[in-house]
């Protein structure tokens, strides 16, 4: 068993990374020993990399780190040297210790990050320019360019222990001895070529954060914290052209989690009123917990939506437009599958001929789903037919009493049948006499006191066997 | 010190104005005349039954069922009627009900074509309690967007109603209360309450008919409740009710039920 990290207390006793666990014993008598678990620090880095996210939507675990790429970003924070402090300072309440670096590189901050940062010194910036990347790398050891350890071992053996000995060797001989991987590194941190990192999740391009001195609580105050971030959300999407299909909101709270939510609209939109009018019954959901540092609001979803003249547009009263802003508030609560129109499709089998689509997916219906049959429809359909017992003066005949959910019905008059046959062309071949078992007989029958209802036989009539009556339907 | 001034009597003309400010703030609808704010039916007998001239808009009107369990659909098919005609072709109606209906029955599509309600025209909300279905009522309302919110209700908790009643006249958009509790609950704020059973038809293929019954109507002077006829849905280009004569085979009694033909029970 080797070790494979130590904290400061053992660092100072002599304890390294890469001892045997017998020497480190050795080393330091007192020494507490927990096993590795790879697993559980991946996740625990994850999560360090989304609390990132407070700070910059770019943010990527990754070897025993986390990359922020804060371009843009540390003015929010009074520059790179105020946003390091916040960050080591957040992890440190949380019990993390860390160690970081800005530099103009990845690599450069990866190498600054673990090789000049120590314990007294937890936080360096690299100022910004090829020649200071150069000087801050000159003197760290040759590993801090990521390097498979064979190759860290073979530059060693030939004397070249600094990144600093590396500079002025000529690259053909150093990349046909060590490696492609050695002179890419090399030159992705100084800066000659790009480096691709991969983010935690694709950054969204439209997003508002909003940090607060105090940590907010009340509902009143996050409810105000949103309308602000919805409103420059909002400016920004018009001067992009752009209106929000989803948004997703992120608080990050004191102790370090997070909670969200998020909104969807059935068309591009950034009209901040309607949009906070979205989240209203959401933002009741949010748990702010001891307290809440930051919120982002992202639009996770975004299409082209051209300016409009905003100061004539008579506000949608009884038009599409508010029908559509009625239909994104009704879905937010109740689910897209709570707001439906009912659509007819090309069918002649009943409960096949109307089906419920979400409405926010489908806000102009073309004319032809006009669903107007040649024959009279009940208004209400039972979702599975009920079977009935029936009793008919001839079999052929329809019913003249029938009892349906334990009440008995005395039929006063019927209009019938209406055939309606199996679709064959859909289902599977089968003998002859199956689909004849599955052809329907609707009868519209009116009993005594007026009501009306859809009853069918199904199959044809055969002497040997006893018709099977249901009840599909009732009429207004 | 001498007493104030006893009690006098007042100037009946204050009262008789007083009075007259009353009854137009419960009509709620816009001053006198009542045409501009209401909607005809289609038919002079039901229009001449109302005191607006017509089913007053921007406030809530109530439709149950003699018998809930018997006649929900006859209910049903009355309010989708009404809506359509609220609708008058163009506008949208928001349809309110649970998405588990209690009594196992789901509107269909076809059918509701009939009553002028096209796909288009017509977008369902299905909560999974009664609560989200007053919910989507009172956005639907105060939005302002439909033509007309039509809601299932079974039990209506108090205040309800009234919440409804007020969404409604501040998003000027009319309600209707298809409420199952029936008879059962006390008169609410709904402007006009009216009881739907089914009737027997002319014959086949005739139009949709209905005993429909007014049982009241706020605002006073003018309006005909108690008053009932057998109605009939006229498809068109417009749709529209129509009173027609009773048919003499069947009178029509209140209380349906006690014929040979049971009453549906409940459950599914």
């Amino acid at each position: 068993m080797r070790v494979v990290a130590v904290n400061g207390a053992a660092e100072a006793a002599g304890v390294a990374p890469g001892m045997t666990l017998a020497n480190a014993r050795a080393v330091a008598p007192g020494l507490a020993t927990a096993e590795a678990d790879p697993a559980s620090e991946r996740r625990t880095l994850a999560a360090i990399a989304a609390w990132c996210g407070r700070y910059t939507p770019w943010a990527a675990a990754d070897g025993g780190g986390v990359w922020l790429d804060i371009t843009g970003c540390a003015h929010l924070f009074g520059g790179e040297t105020g946003l390091l402090e916040d960050l080591i300072g957040g992890l440190k309440s949380q019990g993390f210790a860390a160690l970081a670096a800005a530099a103009d590189t990845p690599s450069a901050a990866w190498a600054v990050a673990r090789f000049s940062a120590h314990g007294g010194n937890a936080m360096v910036i690299v100022p910004s320019g090829k020649e200071e990347t150069r000087a801050a790398l000159a003197s760290l050891p040759v590993a801090g360019l990521r390097l498979a350890p064979a190759a860290a071992e073979g530059l060693g053996r030939v004397g070249l222990r600094r990144i600093g000995d590396l500079f002025e060797l000529p690259r053909a001989p150093l990349a046909r001895r060590f490696g492609e991987a050695l002179t890419r590194r090399l030159d992705e941190a100084l800066g000659t070529v790009e480096e691709p990192i991969s983010p935690r999740r694709p950054p969204s391009p439209v997003r508002a954060r909003l940090a607060f001195a105090e940590p907010i609580k009340h509902g009143a105050a996050i409810a105000g914290a949103a309308r602000h971030l919805l409103g420059e959300l909002c400016r920004k999407l018009e001067a992009a052209h752009q209106g929000a299909r989803r948004i997703e909101l992120t608080l990050y709270r004191t102790d370090g989690s997070r909670d969200g939510t998020a909104i969807g609209t059935s068309r591009p939109m950034r009209d901040a009123a309607h949009l906070e009018h979205l989240f209203r019954d959401k933002l009741e959901g949010l748990d702010p917990g001891f307290g809440i540092e930051v919120m982002v609001l992202a639009a996770a979803a975004v299409d082209p939506l051209p300016p409009t003249q905003s100061g004539l547009r008579v506000r949608g009263r009884g038009t599409e437009d508010g029908v559509a802003r009625l239909v994104d508030r009704l879905a937010n609560r109740l689910g897209a599958a709570g707001v439906v129109r009912l659509h007819a499709r090309p069918s002649h089998i009943p409960e096949r001929a109307c089906r419920a689509l979400p409405a926010a997916h489908t806000m102009n219906p073309a004319a032809s789903m006009e669903n107007r049959p040649a024959q009279a429809r009940p208004l209400h359909l039972l979702p599975w037919p009920e079977p009935i017992d029936v009793i008919a003066p001839i079999p052929d005949d329809p019913p003249a009493v029938f009892r349906w959910r334990r009440a008995r019905y005395r039929v006063a008059r019927a209009e019938g049948p209406e055939r309606i046959a199996p679709e064959w062309w859909r289902e599977a071949p089968e003998d002859a006499s199956a689909a004849e078992r599955r052809v329907r007989d609707y009868f519209r029958v009116e009993d005594t006191q007026g009501r009306r209802f859809w009853l069918y036989r199904e199959g044809l009539y055969r002497p040997d066997r006893a018709p099977r009556w249901y009840m599909h339907g009732l009429f207004a | 010190m001498s007493p104030p001034n006893g009690f006098q009597r007042p100037d009946p003309a204050l009262i008789a104005d007083l009075r007259a400010r009353i009854a137009r703030i419960e009509r709620q609808t816009p001053e006198s005349g009542g045409s501009p704010g209401a909607l005809s039916l289609g038919s002079p007998e039901l229009d001449a039954a109302l005191p607006w001239g017509g089913l007053p808009r921007t406030v809530l009107h109530e439709v149950i069922a003699a018998d809930w369990a018997a006649n929900q659909t006859a209910a049903a098919g009355f309010g989708a009627a009404l809506s359509a005609r609220l609708a008058g072709g163009r506008g949208t109606v928001l349809w309110c009900r649970r998405r588990r209906d209690p009594w196992g029955r789901a509107l269909y599509g076809p059918g509701l074509a009939a009553f002028g309600l096209a796909s288009r025209q017509l977008i369902v909300a299905r909560g999974r309690n009664e609560t989200d279905v007053l919910w989507a009522m009172e956005e639907g309302l105060r939005s302002g967007a439909p033509a007309a919110v039509l809601g299932e209700v079974g039990n209506l908790v108090p205040g309800a109603a009234r919440r409804l009643q007020l969404a409604a006249k501040a998003g000027g958009v009319t309600g209707l209360l298809l409420n199952g509790a029936g008879g059962a609950v006390a008169p609410g704020p709904a402007v006009t309450r009216w009881r739907v059973s089914a009737a027997a038809q002319a014959g086949a293929g005739a139009s949709p008919r209905w005993w429909v019954e007014l049982l009241r109507c706020r605002g006073g002077a003018g309006c005909a409740a108690p008053a009932a006829w057998f109605v009939e849905w006229r498809d068109g280009t417009t749709g529209r009710f129509a009173v027609v004569a009773a048919p003499g085979h069947r009178a029509p009694g209140p209380a349906p039920g006690g014929d040979v033909a049971g009453v549906a029970a409940g459950g599914g």
